[in-house]
């Protein structure tokens, strides 16, 4: 692990005894969790199931709405929000100069 | 040897051969390599391995049969099983790398506990095995079917190829080999769905072409007496709410179960941990999305294949399978009129879940070595699965249990591998023999193992991060409430144990009462905790702490 700063453009890193950083980190990502969550439920069980019935009356390609949401659109948007959270909370890390990227190889 | 077996035999020799390489390549000599490979594993490859340790016997070989039958419904298994690794990847697994430890019960041991640690080892242990078993069964079948071996040896193979690597190489082992399977079986999974798109729509992607079908096949399965696929709440006797239920089940499942959620552990940092769960994903996803389009793919050429024929004029795959006793016949009919998937209903053709997957090369026409590579990719998915709940198993039956009751202080890294190695071989000969024996409600499995997993860990795992004040006693009634409600409600309503069948309360299945456990869990925790003292400074500055990354300026000091 190197000492140099990488921290991205913003971010200056904390002291270990300054914690007020900490409640405002920990609000972006709570708040980050929060939409992305509602996300989750609109999609799967909104689209997927209660509302699945009044969108199978219109057809794509074959597919009834609902019953695309339920099988593969869902599936898609787990896959965006799972992809978005990490992506934005690397965003997050740089933004409080405590990103992790340096060790993990993946990208720079 | 006919042309299928030998190619099952040619890739079966092959896909084990690699295995074993690679475990002898990653055995291991300490601890914390045996338990979380060193927590040095690449993001992607940890990826591969949750996807092929995700991605059971059930997935493979089962899941596209169901959704073929269950039509609209199937959509439970698909969004319950990919949309808990959301839970997952937001609100679990990067605060459970962050603490970092080598598993479940001791994370929970630490957060509240002792009892609470014991009580989750135990549970952890229970849910790993009910699973297991139905991997070694899955595991017999394949052998049974195109090998012609016995399901007897067909699971004592199985065994000691797992025995081989998961003892030998630990996690290391068990994850890179992972990796080889994950490869193995998703081959064999998107060749024959991309042949049999390719030849039923021209366009070779099934999972944009399947929509191109729907039509010809709900207008052919109304001819033969089943529901049409495309129609909502038509294949399961609970409707709406139980379709909500038993989804919402398995994805708290998902995100309970801790064969899964030790795999976050194996990564270098917490930032690895979320782009783990997305890699995960992905590479589920892959097999997840194509499962649908595979069983309306061959639910249409079955359905075609068996129009107007009379029982001597059947395809050929109905002779071959037949002898396993998964496809019967009614010879009496003049033409095959109805077709379906229950044992009981009378139809004149009978056919199980089972065997659609590992049958679909055959019933699509598509060539020997095909067939033979489904086969190995049967067997990578039931095997990869069983070594991560074998690991599991052994680490909380020797970490968590042994190294805390039974000896208590000054074990030596030597002794606990050797513990850890020694569960590992007794807890894979009860495999073995309940492989062979399967008990009567392993059916269920899928029930059990998710409903406790949802109603025990989920909610005490997703309090002990986000709620500083659950505390120990807490959490023991919560567990213990959940565990207690959600089993009450499953032998009620399941033939297990030589109890008989009840009607379901409120259309709720046995499948989606996990649901309902984990929101009981999850009260009964809040309320005591309440009641009771909250939880020491020591423990709340810990919880504090797996929020936040680590600052250089700490990294440092």
């Amino acid at each position: 692990m190197s000492d140099v700063a990488h921290e991205g453009n913003s971010g200056v890193p904390p002291e270990a005894e300054d914690i007020s950083w900490r409640q405002r980190y920990w609000k972006k990502n709570l708040r980050l969790m929060l939409v992305l969550l509602a996300v989750w439920f609109t999609v799967s069980f909104g689209f997927g199931i209660l509302l699945i019935e009044p969108l199978n009356n219109i057809v794509i390609l074959g597919f009834p709405l609902g019953l695309w949401f339920a099988q593969q659109g869902s599936v898609y948007t787990f896959l965006i929000l799972i992809l978005v959270y990490a992506l934005w909370m690397d965003k997050i890390d740089d933004e409080f100069g405590v990103a992790e990227r340096n060790d993990e190889g993946g990208y720079k | 040897m006919t042309e299928t077996q030998f190619w099952t035999f040619f890739f079966i020799i092959l896909t084990f051969g690699i295995y074993i390489i690679i475990a002898w390549r990653s055995r291991v000599k300490e601890t914390k390599e045996f338990y979380v490979a060193s927590q040095g594993v690449p993001t992607l490859a940890n990826g591969a391995a949750i996807a092929a340790d995700w991605m059971s016997a059930a997935s493979f070989i089962g899941m596209a049969g169901l959704i073929a039958f269950l039509g609209s419904d199937g959509s439970v298994y698909l969004m319950g099983w990919t949309g808990g690794y959301v839970l997952l990847a937001l609100l679990l697994a990067p605060y459970l790398r962050k603490w970092g430890k080598f598993t479940v019960p001791e994370f929970v041991g630490d957060r509240y506990s002792e009892s609470v640690r014991l009580v989750a080892a135990i549970c952890a242990i229970v849910v790993s095995f009910t699973y297991v078993v139905g991997q070694m069964a899955g595991g017999g079948i394949v052998f049974s079917r195109f090998l012609g071996l016995s399901i007897e040896w067909g699971v004592v193979l199985v065994a000691v190829v797992i025995f081989f690597y998961a003892v030998l190489g630990g996690m290391k082992g068990i994850t890179y080999t992972q990796v080889a399977q994950y490869t193995v079986l998703i081959i064999a999974y998107l060749i024959p769905a991309f042949a049999v798109a390719y030849q039923t729509t021209g366009i070779p992607i099934p999972q944009i072409s399947y929509g191109q079908i729907l039509s010809e096949l709900d207008a052919l399965s109304a001819e033969f007496g089943l529901a049409a696929f495309t129609e909502a709440f038509a294949g399961r006797a609970g409707g709406q709410v139980d379709v909500f239920l038993v989804t919402l089940s398995l994805m708290l499942g998902t995100a309970g179960l801790p064969h899964v959620i030790i795999r976050f552990y194996t990564t270098k940092t917490v930032r690895g941990a979320r782009y783990s769960a997305f890699w995960a994903l992905f590479f589920i996803s892959l097999l997840y999305l194509t499962a649908p389009a595979v069983g309306a793919f061959t639910k249409l050429n079955l359905l075609q294949g068996v129009q107007g024929q009379s029982p001597d004029t059947l395809p050929n795959w109905i002779n071959t399978w037949g002898a396993t006793g998964l496809v019967t016949v009614n010879e009496d009919a003049e033409t095959i009129q109805t077709v379906s998937n229950i044992a009981t209903s009378g139809a004149d053709l009978i056919v199980n879940n089972d065997i659609l997957v590992l049958a679909s090369p055959e019933i699509g026409g598509l060539p020997a070595p095909i067939v033979g590579l489904m086969a190995a990719g049967g067997m990578a998915a039931a095997m990869s699965t069983a070594a991560g709940l074998l690991l599991v198993i052994s680490s909380a039956a020797s970490h968590d249990l042994y190294f805390r009751v039974i000896k208590k202080t000054g074990a030596t890294d030597k002794e606990q591998m050797l513990v850890g190695r020694i569960a590992m071989a007794v807890a894979i000969l009860v495999a073995i023999w309940a492989g062979i024996n399967p008990p009567a409600f392993v059916a269920q499995v899928v029930a059990f193992a998710f409903g406790l997993a949802a109603s025990t860990f989920f909610p005490i795992l997703i309090l002990g991060i986000f709620w500083k004040k659950a505390n120990g006693p807490g959490a023991t009634a919560g567990m213990l409430s959940g565990l207690v409600f959600t089993s009450t409600y499953m032998i009620y309503t399941l033939e297990v144990f030589g109890t008989g069948a009840n009607d379901h309360i409120l259309n709720v299945s046995p499948e989606g009462i996990g649901a309902v456990g984990a929101a009981v869990n999850f009260i009964v925790t809040v309320v005591v905790s309440k009641l009771t003292a909250p939880p020491s400074q020591v423990v709340q500055e810990m919880v504090e702490e797996i929020r936040y990354p680590q600052t250089r300026a700490a990294a440092r000091s």
